[in-house]
């Protein structure tokens, strides 16, 4: 690892467990790079996560530091960012953390439009407890509650957050490792709430239970797969599905909700009613 | 063209052998040596730092003088 990286990690915690070509480390990585890019303070920042193998990473990072409880990231975050709005609050969760069980977390944290940053870990599977489908189980996959196909249909986490009221979403990859870094770093400045859904890769669980092979061949797929939100405009139904759509969704300002419970506060104290 | 002074450290101890680097070096800098990335072609490489920001172990710096 790079030198002027090092302080981010707690280095004697590495090397992590993650599984051999396991996309959480690239995610991982490319936080901290968007972090240091953007040279932000470190204990400044509050870094918050559920429960999986995704929520593990934290337990690297060298910043304060939340593993809270099942889908539960975004609830403990929100209680941070109340208690302090002058921290930076990164939640890092995974897919079936982040749509499953905390799936009313995250709806509600996105209405607020509250100041967090959300990075899921999108594997499309449970990989901790073994490989259990999650809402983001593409149809027809396989896994261990799933031996016949997923029959579930797909379900785009980006549409949800953005109908819920976030106000920046976007989609990076494991494999365009510089954008998903340029995405984070969009993602950390954009006042309200964030979120990036990150397509990450289980060789492990989703990975064997697919037949896929091997991680390159998985981070090929990714490849293959992906296209950009300005070509997926222009596409039909048909021609979008089995694709990956990268990039920005939407960026947008709206009322921050720590501004505006700030404003509450002001104005139960008596001071300036309208301000 | 500039003379170009590339170094590639690898930390062997770290690596997982997931073969991500060699896979996808956009000018194949990289053999596979028992799946470890073993450096064949030095002079190929460009200095785009896209292994070290794919390596999931941190495993590898790419740069010039900038690193030790």
């Amino acid at each position: 690892m790079r030198k002027e990286l090092q302080k981010y990690f707690r280095n004697d915690k590495l090397p992590h467990i993650w599984c051999p070509g396991c996309g959480h480390g690239i995610i991982t990585g490319a936080v901290i790079r968007a972090i240091d890019n953007l040279n932000l303070e470190q204990s400044k920042i509050c870094i918050v996560s559920g429960i999986g193998c995704s929520s593990r990473a934290p337990g690297y990072m060298n910043f304060n530091t939340l593993h809270t409880t099942h889908g539960r990231a975004l609830a403990f975050a929100t209680g941070i960012k109340m208690a302090n709005h002058d921290l930076k609050v990164i939640v890092l969760t995974g897919d079936g953390d982040c749509s499953a069980i905390g799936g009313n977390h995250f709806i509600h944290a996105a209405r607020r439009n509250i100041d967090i940053t959300t990075i899921v870990f999108n594997n499309s599977i449970y990989g901790m407890t073994s490989g259990q489908y999650s809402p983001m189980t593409p149809k027809g996959a396989f896994a261990t509650t799933a031996p016949y196909g997923n029959i579930d249909r797909n379900f785009d986490l980006c549409k949800l957050g953005q109908s819920a009221g976030a106000t920046y979403v976007a989609r990076g990859t494991v494999y365009h490792v510089p954008q998903l870094i340029k995405l984070i770093e969009k993602a950390l400045k954009h006042k309200g709430f964030s979120l990036i859904d990150v397509v990450d890769i289980c060789p492990t669980y989703f990975g064997r239970r697919n037949k896929m092979g091997s991680p390159v061949i998985m981070m090929e797929k990714i490849r293959e797969m992906s296209i950009t939100a300005k070509t997926a405009a222009k596409l039909s139904p048909e021609e979008l599905s089995g694709k990956i759509v990268i990039g920005e969704f939407c960026e947008e300002k709206a009322p921050e909700y720590t501004k505006e419970y700030n404003k509450i506060i002001k104005k139960a104290q008596g001071g300036n009613q309208n301000g | 063209m500039i003379e170009k002074n590339i170094k590639i450290l690898i930390n062997e101890k770290a690596c997982k052998k997931c073969g991500l680097c060699i896979a996808f070096c956009p000018t194949k800098v990289y053999a596979s040596e028992g799946g470890k990335p073993l450096i064949v072609n030095l002079s190929a490489c460009t200095n785009c730092k896209l292994c070290e920001l794919r390596c999931p172990d941190y495993a590898i710096i790419v740069g010039g003088e900038d690193i030790e």
